[in-house]
């Protein structure tokens, strides 16, 4: 039902009423329909996909894990606690203990919010240049600035990220979560460019647009009001995509001990684990497999969450599903 | 039209090299208080155990013998040295450690690293397209739903973790297949089947869990046909009476698979990335391994030498596949860079 009338919302009455609309319609009411359009509707759809629904979840358990989750627990250290103490035994140490003593659950919380930052930094990167580069070359398709930025674009997706990474981190050894996510998300962002730029290509051919550049409106304006609000889907999808993407990588240096041990982090647990032969030795399963979970369990979050918000977008998907959009998805 | 596309690409391939190269010039330049100074320490702890004193001037020429680089001489004529050592000389420098160029130490391991990287590709690749248009064949039903959920699963696992779990089950606690190496010990080299399946036997595990890398594609590929199953020309190639396997290979298929083209040159270069982490993980030693072990040294020639193979491995690889793309797309032939 509410798909419906959002999908009438965008489809016809975008395309007629919008324009002349725009001029005459009060600040309040303009804003409301906004609200209505770019964030009630898909909060709507967003509530029968299963898929949105448990990836919201997930991340919001994690978000509550960095924040309120350091505050609750104590930070842990070493000789807090017996030595590899098993799961769920203690109900003080739930998850167990590691060689060191220290509790692997408050490690795991202590390690969520550098990796927020991790994340948020390299996520802001890698977006943020692939939405600059994108729209900038699609918009001006054609011209010197697009061959230059598409060659840049297509040499960085070919150097293999990761190690080019190690030899960045191998020379500066940074620490800092920030740091690293910005030189993670160097790599990152060329393939979200290119699709950005193919975006901006396909919008810029709609007729409202088109009939926005005859009506002599600014080229600034017709960004800001036609494009970058059709690329916001694809700018939130990926982020969620970069996002486990960075986590994967900054786990796998961590694992590795390419970057330096300065903060907990999952991926410095499962590297003392194995290192430890945890894979032969019973009495470490737990502390190499809670942090393996950890990291599943957020990645499977945040793959869900695009998954789901792909869906919320994706107005041709949305206009062939609406009528069975519930039903469809409820029982699966 | 055929040659210029040709032309453009192989182009574009030559200058990405280039560009790394040069990238690496620059990388050294950018370490704290450049080569030289990045370099002593290492050299320093290296010498210690041959009794020989170091004076700077002999630091200085073995710094210009391990990274062909001469701290002396002016930025430019550096540059110019340095990319002439690569280029001309296919020199990239010694390593710190072993009594070999960088150049011959890598000859003799890109070849395994090829080997699993390429099987890794190609597995992960076939299945998920076939899983994916299967699925959006059998949209909603049950085998849709449950794949999609099994897909979204694996992807969402790092391949590292996916080795370890298949070292775990396939190695440790059920011996079917090895811990490491490459080859079995023993196993006489040469062309023969008792050799051959060993190496299919030590890469299995580490093809699988790199292969897990592409299976993103699946979800993208189910998308895609979807969306082509909605488009009208379908309809109508239907009603035109068209057999199923026509309409599923020669409309659905090819349409889903060309909006992807992005996303495989990106997995090119991201499986590649990844063998650094899987060939430690199995021990198989390949660049990947290398690059480990150079690491934990600092052994930096190695290192740089290294980021430029693993980069001209990808150069290659995209440039195959952007030419046999040209093949099946005619647009991109023809010039059309909208993908």
């Amino acid at each position: 039902m509410s798909s419906e009338r959002s999908d009438d919302s965008d489809g016809l009455g975008d395309l007629f009423d919008a324009d002349t609309d725009r001029e005459t319609v009060p600040q309040t009411q303009r804003l409301k329909r906004q609200f209505d359009l770019y964030v009630a509707a898909p909060f709507r759809v967003a509530m029968t996909d299963w898929r949105a629904i448990v990836g919201t979840a997930i991340i919001l358990m994690f978000v509550l894990m960095g924040t309120v989750g350091v505050w609750l627990v104590d930070k842990p250290t070493s000789g807090d606690a017996p030595v590899l103490e098993p799961p769920f035994q203690n109900p003080s140490y739930v998850l167990g203990t590691d060689t060191f003593g220290q509790p692997i659950g408050a490690q795991l919380i202590h390690a969520t919010p550098d990796m927020f930052r991790m994340v948020f930094a390299g996520a802001v990167v890698s977006v943020g240049v692939a939405a600059l580069v994108g729209v900038l070359s699609g918009f001006r398709r054609g011209s010197t600035l697009d061959t230059i930025l598409m060659m840049i674009t297509d040499i960085i997706i070919t150097i293999p990220g990761l190690p080019l990474v190690i030899v960045l981190v191998a020379i500066f050894q940074p620490g800092n979560p920030y740091v690293i996510g910005v030189l993670l998300g160097l790599d990152n962002w060329p393939g979200l460019a290119r699709t950005v730029r193919s975006q901006v290509l396909s919008i810029r051919e709609e007729s409202y647009v088109e009939a926005s550049r005859i009506m002599g409106i600014s080229t600034g304006t017709i960004l800001r009001r036609d494009v970058i609000a059709q690329l916001m889907p694809y700018i939130t999808v990926n982020s969620a995509l970069a996002s486990r993407r960075i986590i994967f990588e900054s786990v796998g240096l961590y694992f590795l001990g390419i970057l330096p041990f300065t903060t907990f982090n999952w991926g410095v647990m499962m590297n003392i684990a194995y290192e430890g032969n945890a894979l032969n030795r019973p009495s470490m399963y737990h502390f190499l497999a809670f942090p393996l979970l950890t990291i599943f369990l957020m990645s499977f979050g945040l793959v869900l969450f695009s998954q789901g918000m792909d869906s919320v977008f994706n107005v041709r998907l949305r206009a062939r599903h609406s009528a069975t959009i519930d039903e469809g998805d409820s029982d699966s | 039209m055929r040659t210029d596309y040709l032309a453009k690409r192989v182009a574009q391939a030559a200058l990405t090299f280039f560009v790394t190269v040069t990238l690496t010039f620059v990388l050294y330049r950018m370490m704290p208080g450049g080569p030289t100074e990045a370099l002593r320490n290492v050299i320093l702890q290296q010498q210690m155990g041959t009794g020989n004193t170091i004076d700077p001037a002999r630091v200085e020429r073995l710094v210009a013998q391990y990274t062909n680089l001469q701290s002396d001489a002016p930025m430019y004529k550096q540059y110019i040295q340095y990319m002439s050592s690569v280029f001309l000389e296919q020199d990239l420098g010694e390593s710190l450690y072993e009594d070999a160029s960088v150049t011959s130490l890598l000859a003799e391991r890109i070849p395994w690293s090829m080997l699993i990287s390429v099987y890794a590709m190609v597995i992960g690749y076939t299945v998920s397209i076939v899983l994916g248009a299967v699925m959006a064949f059998k949209e909603k039903s049950r085998f849709d739903s449950i794949s999609s959920i099994v897909v979204i699963g694996l992807n969402s696992t790092p391949y590292y973790v996916a080795g370890i779990l298949l070292i775990f089950f396939f190695s440790i606690r059920n011996e079917i297949f090895p811990t490491g190496g490459r080859v079995g010990l023993g196993v006489e080299e040469g062309f023969n089947i008792l050799f051959m399946q060993s190496i299919a036997y030590h890469a299995a595990l580490p093809v699988l869990s790199m292969s897990i890398l592409g299976l993103g594609t699946a979800l993208t590929m189910r998308g895609n046909a979807v969306r082509v199953l909605g488009e009208d020309y379908l309809r109508v190639a239907k009603l035109r009476g068209l057999r199923n396997s026509r309409i599923a290979t020669q409309y659905v298929g090819r349409n889903a698979i060309l909006p992807m083209y992005t996303q495989f040159m990106i997995g090119i270069a991201g499986v590649l990335s990844s063998s650094v982490i899987v060939e430690q993980i199995f021990s198989y030693p390949g660049v990947g391994l290398l690059v480990y072990d150079a690491i934990q040294v600092r052994n930096y020639p190695v290192l740089m030498g290294s980021l430029i193979v693993f980069t001209l491995v990808t150069i290659v690889a995209i440039l195959i596949a952007d030419l046999t793309y040209g093949f099946i797309d005619p647009r991109i032939s023809s010039g059309g860079t909208d993908e």
